[in-house]
């Protein structure tokens, strides 16, 4: 499992986009939500990050997400991004 | 050959934009990495894009991403974008044949087997004007020439107008290169959102020199710019009595066909044909009759 070293951040509070802030952690993996669609989707947007996490074999993070009705694949890019920015090294993931 | 009358810009580092680009009818959209993108935000673009183009539904519209130039940030650009399945990279600011080569070896080296993607050049410097030949034999992915006027009458001093006197050559240049190669030549967009009557006529100017479609910054355009392009119920007509005549003249053993007193050739059955065969893809026309 890899950490990261640094703070990032990708997305904006844009309608369906979704704004991701990484942040380093002692351990495990931390994930504070925000979104507009929270009692529809709040568990598959938790779901997607978290899968995201285990294929990019990240820990020891806290991530905070402000969601403006993102979809998946767009959860994914923002994620991807702003674990980029933070130092990790992307590992190539068919979505 | 495919269909590229309308080819709509969608900016790239837009979640909204980019997941509804499929809904607007345009035969291609083009995604967006070079413009519409702040270099800080490339890489939030491109992995952005990348995702759409795994599972975003573009319906019938083909899938075509602009990079940026190779001297900036292109070759990051195809490395991230081509392993995603575009069906086409649209190259920016191509002044020479080794631009588009340059570009599909950067293709080729991180291309899944099996697929093509193709490359349509962006021409929009005197130089890349004065090169379109060049450049439209450069390689056997490119489809299309299309002319890039902003940039272009900017590089030249010239006041961009409505008319479209100062574009005149670059647009004449563009389509006989693109001809003269047997790829699409694809005007310049109409800037002005707001003015349906200025693009009609723009367009119609675009399709009565011999482009083939027309490059569109808003959706709004689409429907005015296929009106022009689609065949007109004479025209298609007309095409369905130019090959009549042919079937006519092979039954009575006639080497020659005449269709209102004028002898009918074969670069006017090409045209015939060539009409049918759009009008049969619009669902116009039931069936193309052989001539």
């Amino acid at each position: 499992m890899a950490k990261i070293e640094k703070t990032g951040q990708a997305g904006t509070l844009e309608s369906s986009d979704i704004m991701i802030t990484v942040v380093p952690d002692k351990s495990g993996i931390q994930i504070e939500l925000e979104s507009i669609v929270m009692p529809q989707y709040g568990d598959a947007i938790r779901a997607t990050i978290e899968k995201i996490m285990k294929e990019q074999q990240i820990e020891g993070i806290r991530i905070k997400a402000i969601d403006k009705g993102a979809l998946d694949c767009t959860i994914r890019a923002r994620v991807l991004t702003a674990l980029d920015r933070a130092g990790a090294e992307i590992r190539e993931v068919l979505a | 050959m495919d269909l590229r009358r309308t080819m709509l810009f969608i900016p790239g580092n837009n979640p909204a934009m980019l997941q509804n680009g499929g809904v607007f009818g345009a035969d291609s959209v083009i995604l967006d990495l070079e413009d519409a993108v702040a270099p800080n935000e490339k890489d939030a673009a491109r992995q952005l894009i990348g995702n759409a183009l795994r599972t975003c539904d573009y319906g019938m519209s083909e899938k075509v991403v602009r990079i940026n130039p190779l001297d900036t940030y292109g070759v990051q650009d195809i490395k991230a974008i081509v392993p995603c399945g575009p069906a086409a990279l649209l190259v920016p600011k191509v002044e020479c044949p080794e631009d588009i080569k340059s570009a599909a070896e950067c293709i080729a080296a991180v291309e899944s087997a099996g697929s093509q993607v193709k490359i349509v050049a962006l021409l929009e410097t005197p130089k890349g004007i004065a090169e379109a030949y060049q450049i439209a034999t450069a390689d056997t992915r490119l489809v299309a020439l299309a002319l890039g006027a902003e940039d272009y009458t900017a590089a030249l001093g010239a006041k961009r107008t409505k008319e479209g006197r100062e574009i005149y050559a670059a647009r004449m240049a563009v389509i006989n290169a693109a001809a003269a190669a047997g790829i699409q030549s694809i005007d310049t967009p109409f800037t002005d959102a707001n003015d349906e009557e200025g693009l009609l006529k723009d367009t119609a100017f675009a399709k009565e020199v011999g482009f083939k479609g027309k490059l569109s910054i808003n959706p709004r355009q689409i429907d005015a710019i296929h009106s022009v392009f689609n065949p007109t119920d004479s025209d298609i007509a007309w095409a369905q009595k130019v090959l009549a005549a042919i079937r006519k003249a092979k039954a009575e053993g006639s080497g020659v066909a005449s269709l209102n007193g004028k002898m009918v050739d074969l670069p006017v059955v090409n045209r015939a044909k060539t009409m049918l065969h759009l009008a049969y893809r619009l669902g116009m026309v039931e069936e193309v009759a052989e001539a």
